[in-house]
């Protein structure tokens, strides 16, 4: 990619709250502003990160899943939206793998990701 | 049409309302008029603009005269434009945003990248086969029948086959014209262009 198509794309993204350091396996809370009419409202989306796309770049997206009423969602996220208010990390995971798809085959005990000890 | 020639200069992401929106970075202008064309002379309205340099000696003598008469240099890319609002003279230079505005819609032509030879799944998204076994052997991206046998006994003119792909002027029309940056001489596009990246483009408007 040119200097100038990052140049001009930097300076087209929207204003963003700093990003917190997460990775693949870390639990997260994402507050996404949503719209509904002229008001607008914070939706807290709470979940394991499964994966993070496209890493350092401006079309990078995190994928964050959860378990709800036994069913598992998935929401994709571009880090740059400016519908996402902010990111919290809540727990840090240890895992062996950047992309953890295979949480998707297991349910249960069986899906839990350990938490990091220092 | 009024419009201007333009450089692709590469692909970008832009958020709008929330969403991600994939755009185009072209270096539009600026342009010289080269030549005007009037209903009594030629019998059309229509501006003749030029976009990029060129070296003089590159540049035939026959161009070179053509390019003296508008008191400029040799350009790269010669395009005619109908309809344009405003009247010019030979030499007056075009900027983006004596065209466009932000918001409005706009058209987009270039040449495509060239792709060769090709067969007719790539060329004309035929279905191919669809099976392997069933006594289909060798023949997974083949056109199939290509007509009847004794009538009408010949194979229709225009039949979708295998053959040369790309390398065609083409026209993507009603992109929104994202941003206008006259000073840096670059306009914003959403969604794609033809054609690789430094060729050259017209925008209609």
């Amino acid at each position: 990619m040119s200097d100038l198509v990052r140049e001009i794309e930097a300076s087209l993204l929207p204003e963003t709250n700093e990003i917190p350091d997460f990775k693949a396996g870390d639990t997260v809370n994402v507050h996404v502003r949503i719209k509904e009419g002229n008001k607008e409202r914070i939706q807290v989306f709470q979940g394991a990160v499964i994966q993070r796309k496209n890493y350092g770049t401006t079309g990078e997206t995190f994928t964050v899943r959860k378990i709800s009423n036994g069913i598992g969602v998935e929401r994709i996220f571009p880090i740059l939206s400016p519908s996402i208010e902010k990111i919290e990390v809540l727990r840090k995971g240890k895992v062996r793998r950047a992309k953890l798809y295979y949480l998707r085959n297991k349910h249960g005990k069986a899906a839990k990701i350990k938490e990091l000890k220092k | 049409m009024s419009g201007i020639i333009g450089k692709k200069i590469g692909m970008m992401t832009v958020f709008e309302d929330g969403a991600a929106v994939p755009c185009t970075l072209i270096e539009a202008g600026p342009c010289v008029v080269t030549q005007i064309r009037t209903e009594e002379k030629d019998g059309y309205k229509a501006v003749q603009l030029g976009y990029g340099e060129k070296k003089e000696k590159r540049t035939s003598k026959a161009l070179q005269g053509h390019f003296k008469k508008a008191n400029t240099t040799p350009k790269r890319k010669l395009a005619e434009f109908k309809e344009f609002t405003t009247d010019f003279n030979l030499g007056d230079t075009i900027k983006v945003d004596d065209v466009f505005a932000e918001g409005e819609f706009l058209d987009v032509s270039g040449k495509t990248k060239g792709r060769g030879f090709q067969g007719v799944v790539k060329r004309h998204n035929f279905g191919g086969v669809g099976q392997t076994t069933h006594g289909q052997h060798n023949r997974q991206r083949h056109p199939g029948s290509i007509g009847a046998c004794s009538y009408p006994a010949r194979v229709f003119k225009g039949l979708k086959m295998a053959g040369r792909m790309g390398n065609t002027m083409v026209t993507i029309q009603n992109l929104k014209v994202v941003k206008v940056m006259a000073d840096k001489n670059l306009i914003v596009v959403s969604g794609s262009v033809p054609g690789p990246k430094n060729s050259v483009v017209m925008l209609h408007k």
